[in-house]
């Protein structure tokens, strides 16, 4: 079968993604290719997934590792929504924002005045598609094929337990990995689909920066992108109907974002609840209630950004005899697998925490699991994650609320970046690392941590963790001096003192 | 001014100052007394709860006879008493609960403000300390039978909402306010009282699922129980003596809520002399970063970076918002907790700006940073809340008044114990 341009969007799932005329090229033949002749079929796979972003695209090459044969079914492009519309462009275009955000204080440096520069957003734009292309050589169709998977670019559904159709062609397997992923929440605020909205399926897609754009959704994306798109010059407004950003990190963490986003210019509404869409005089009205105070604000693009939904209702699934939630996605046991034991999912169609480095270990597990000799059990505890906003906000293990929620004695050793001597060089103090120690041990339990690469920080706290290397032997460890990350230590050298 | 007195006469002097502004906001005809000093300012709710606390001390003090105190209190309580409680907007209160903010005059909500839990808590805080000071016959017995009334109206379950812990408010327009408290902070009274109604309760279990939010940090050097305004390390210190006692969370962690305000005050000293950003005035004994007034939205040019102001807002250390905008009150507040400190800063503080203290009384705002017409900027008159806290933070610090006229009071012991704090004078 041959395959043209991509699949129209008409299912509710299909990605909003168009293919772009300029540089397109190079970035379709690494992920869909035109003119893509689907291989021929075996009689019977050993693995046949189904979706090719960071969850099947790991599973795959594991399993190709181990020797079995395997089918990949993607029904648009490789690289799932990391590479297309979620990770990658979002850190791109952060990258563009924080550079035109950081000439602003350039002068403290000691550079003399000089005119803020305007932003370039078609060239912004353009570098997204550039280093789009160039990331999803590492996974490109060309590599999976040579490595001996078959790429199916189809829709796939299950026909019944260890049968499912591409396209047209039914595969047959011993197992299969659901690696779907999750697409951006709909929502029913009235008015909202006749106006006309953005999700991270489409913004990347703006010819131009809007002047004024409305953003639905304190989490982690939608101040993301707020915080950009205001860095970059559009006038922005960010509606949150809870108390706080970034419901599930800290108080402190919130706040501080809260206080930066305000600082870079963009207008804070939390607590508040959109409740209408309209079109008037040209613009996009978005009519907020906070309590009883009724608001109006107009935009020129709306961003909806509430979470994420699994990507379940095309798969025929109970034709499988595999159960599923509509908001939950694929039910799975501790291993992954499905109420069809022969089948497992993988990455954001299963997991409440929807992570790339989350699908990507639960690739690998999903194979391990199915072929292996011994189960594992997906751990949760320690995955670190990060949103990246200025400063970005990263996090560890448990919150103390949730081990105080366990009964678990809590303290936490906080050094704030204003007190570390790298952080004061940079002019990058605004933040803090903390880590949390089951008390009574020097156990770490977890870490937040604020900082403008916290990014990077977490992940020496993933390693102490994952060594288990408790607080007094971290105040021994040598850190590269002056370093931000020398904060870490400071925290358990502050332990130590205290004990 | 400080230079030249004792540390007991300049206690006396900045007392003897805050309390006369409550005598002089007070409406005559309702007890209801102003939140500012500004024209047209509102009553709020909280300010009087100070008040009727202030009238115990003014007696012993011999600034009031015992017989006016007795009537003013008396006047009070029955305003609360015969004030509408209804669903209506304009309303007084509602479930024995009282708005926020109320006309000086006739009583009623002003501003469309939201039914306060923890407002009415320090109302009900001052209701029953005037209920168990006045203790004789006439006025003063009926202030101990309305003062009972009005505590055992408050429908403190109702208000949560269904909910394990206690709203914020409620609103008659739109409902419980849909935010909730998370981490310490000045709510503690909102569950002591509200756990021991004898005929509304909170259910005991709401202060531990409260607690759960609480955070344990080591701060600057100093483990606490974090929260970053000074004056939730006050609020509810003004009434109860927590020095000895202990609830399940303090015992964990082998201190109590009177040490807890001792290492806040330590980790603002710590912040104030540390400066991370550079604000004139910072130092070891000047300090004070809690919710107040502020110079409002403004930003200025200084040292070639952006320096950005806020208005009254609830400033906290170490994570901030911090603005250079210290309370100039807030020091002398500390007053029970670390006399030494409290009186070493406010008398730099005098001595450097006696500007912040015009009449003897502390302003609520100040901001050395922020020049006005070549000065730091300054709040302009007096804020209620500070003035009553001073009175009642220098009384326990002089005689434990307040502290011991709660001790005595069957509602607050039996709601630290349900909330399950033992040990010490309980």
């Amino acid at each position: 079968m041959v395959i043209g341009a991509p699949p129209p969007s008409m299912s509710p799932i299909a990605p909003a993604i168009q293919p772009d005329p300029i540089g397109q090229d190079d970035f379709l033949l690494r992920v869909r290719p035109s003119g893509w002749q689907n291989p021929p079929p075996r009689s019977r796979y050993d693995l046949v997934i189904v979706g090719g972003g960071p969850a099947g695209l790991s599973a795959a090459e594991f399993a190709r590792r181990q020797g079995l044969s395997v089918a990949l079914v993607e029904r648009h492009y490789l690289g799932g929504n990391s590479l297309n519309s979620g990770s990658i462009p979002s850190k791109t275009i952060i990258r563009a924002a924080r550079g035109l955000s950081s000439l602003r204080d350039e002068e403290e440096y000691g550079a003399s005045a000089f005119e803020r520069p305007l932003t370039d957003f078609p060239s912004v734009m353009e570098r997204i598609r550039r280093l789009r292309t160039r990331i999803a050589e590492y996974h490109a169709v060309d590599r999976l094929k040579s490595r001996g998977i078959d790429v199916f670019f189809a829709e796939a559904r299950f026909v019944e337990a260890h049968v499912l159709i591409a396209g047209q062609t039914p595969l047959s397997f011993r197992k299969a990995i659901i690696a779907t992923g999750a697409r951006p929440t709909s929502s029913n605020i009235p008015g909202l689909d006749q106006v006309g909205y953005l999700t991270s399926d489409s913004i990347f897609d703006l010819a131009e920066l809007p002047k004024r754009l409305g953003v639905i959704g304190g989490g982690p994306l939608g101040c993301e992108l707020a915080q950009a798109f205001c860095r970059l010059g559009s006038r922005v407004t960010i509606v949150q109907n809870e108390a706080k950003f970034l419901p599930d990190e800290e108080r402190e963490a919130a706040e501080l974002l809260s206080m930066s986003m305000s600082r870079d210019g963009v207008d804070t509404r939390l607590n508040t609840t959109v409740v209408g869409a309209r079109m008037e005089a040209g613009a996009k009205w978005l009519d907020t209630i906070s309590d009883d105070i009724k608001c109006s604000i107009a935009v020129d693009e709306i961003l909806l950004s509430i979470g994420r939904m699994p990507n379940v209702e095309s798969l025929a699934l109970p034709a499988g005899g595999i159960d599923f939630e509509v908001a939950q996605g694929i039910d799975v046991d501790n291993f992954l697998c499905t109420t069809n034991v022969d089948v497992y999912a993988a990455g954001d169609v299963c997991n409440r925490r929807q992570f790339t480095n989350v699908a990507e270990s639960s690739g690998r597990l999903a194979v391990q699991n199915a072929f292996g000799t011994r189960m594992e059990r997906q751990h949760q505890a320690a995955i670190p994650w990060c949103t990246y906003c200025d400063p970005e906000i990263a996090h560890i293990g448990v919150h103390a609320s949730e081990a105080r929620a366990q009964s678990i004695p809590v303290e936490c050793y906080t050094v704030m970046m204003q007190d570390v001597d790298r952080a004061i060089t940079d002019g990058q103090d605004y933040g803090f690392v903390k880590i949390y120690v089951a008390q009574g041990t020097d156990q770490i339990l977890g870490a937040t941590i604020v900082a403008t690469r916290a990014s990077e920080l977490i992940n020496e706290m993933s390693v102490i963790m994952s060594a288990r290397i408790g607080m007094r032997r971290l105040a021994t460890i040598l850190h590269a001096y002056p370093a931000q990350s020398d904060a870490i230590r400071l925290a358990a050298v502050a332990f130590v003192n205290s004990h | 001014m400080s230079g030249k007195l004792t540390d007991d006469a300049l206690l006396d002097r900045l007392q003897r100052a805050a309390f006369t502004y409550l005598s002089e906001n007070t409406s005559a005809n309702n007890g209801l007394v102003a939140d500012t000093s500004r024209a047209g300012s509102p009553c709020s709710i909280a300010v009087v709860g100070f008040a009727l606390s202030c009238y115990p001390v003014a007696v012993e003090r011999n600034w009031m006879s015992r017989r006016e105190a007795a009537a003013v209190t008396l006047k009070t309580l029955q305003f609360f008493w015969h004030s509408p409680q209804s669903e209506q907007p304009d309303a007084t209160g509602f479930k024995g609960f009282y708005y926020h903010f109320l006309d000086m005059q006739s009583g009623r909500r002003v501003w469309h403000c939201e039914l306060s839990l923890v407002d009415t808590a320090l109302l009900m805080a001052g209701i029953l300390t005037v209920g168990r000071y006045f203790d004789g016959a006439g006025d003063e017995e009926n202030i101990r039978h309305v003062s009972d009334a009005l505590y055992r109206r408050v429908d403190w379950d109702w208000a949560r909402n269904g909910l394990e812990t206690a709203s914020q408010g409620w609103k008659p327009e739109s409902g419980f306010l849909h935010y909730g408290w998370e981490g310490y902070n000045e709510a503690t009274i909102v569950y002591i009282l509200g756990i021991g109604s004898p005929t509304h309760p909170l259910p005991a279990a709401s202060f531990a699922g409260w607690t759960l939010t609480y955070q344990w940090e080591n701060l600057l050097g100093h483990d606490v129980l974090y929260s970053g305004p000074l004056f939730t390390h006050f609020f509810t210190h003004a009434w109860i003596d927590y020095r000895g006692i202990q609830d399940a969370f303090m015992r964990e962690k082998g201190s109590d809520y009177f040490e807890n305000t001792q290492s806040a005050i330590a980790i603002h000293r710590e912040y104030g002399a540390r400066n991370p950003r550079g604000y004139e005035g910072y130092d070891r004994d000047f300090w004070g970063i809690t919710a107040g007034d502020g110079p409002g939205n403004r930003e200025m040019r200084e040292s070639r970076r952006d320096r950005r102001f806020f208005g009254y807002m609830s400033r906290g250390v170490p994570y901030g918002p911090d603005d250079g905008t210290i309370a100039p009150w807030a020091m002398l507040a500390a007053v029970p907790f670390n006399a030494d400190a409290a009186l070493r800063g406010t008398r730099h503080l005098l001595e450097s700006y006696p500007q912040v203290c015009p009449n003897d009384r502390f302003t609520s705002g100040f901001n050395a940073t922020l020049k006005v017409q070549g000065m730091g900027w300054l709040s302009e008159g007096w804020f209620g809340l500070d003035q009553g806290l001073l009175v009642m933070m220098i009384e326990n610090y002089r005689t434990g008044l307040i502290w011991e006229i709660t001790r005595q009071c069957a509602v607050i012991r039996g709601g630290l114990i349900r909330a399950g704090f033992s040990g010490g004078w309980l």
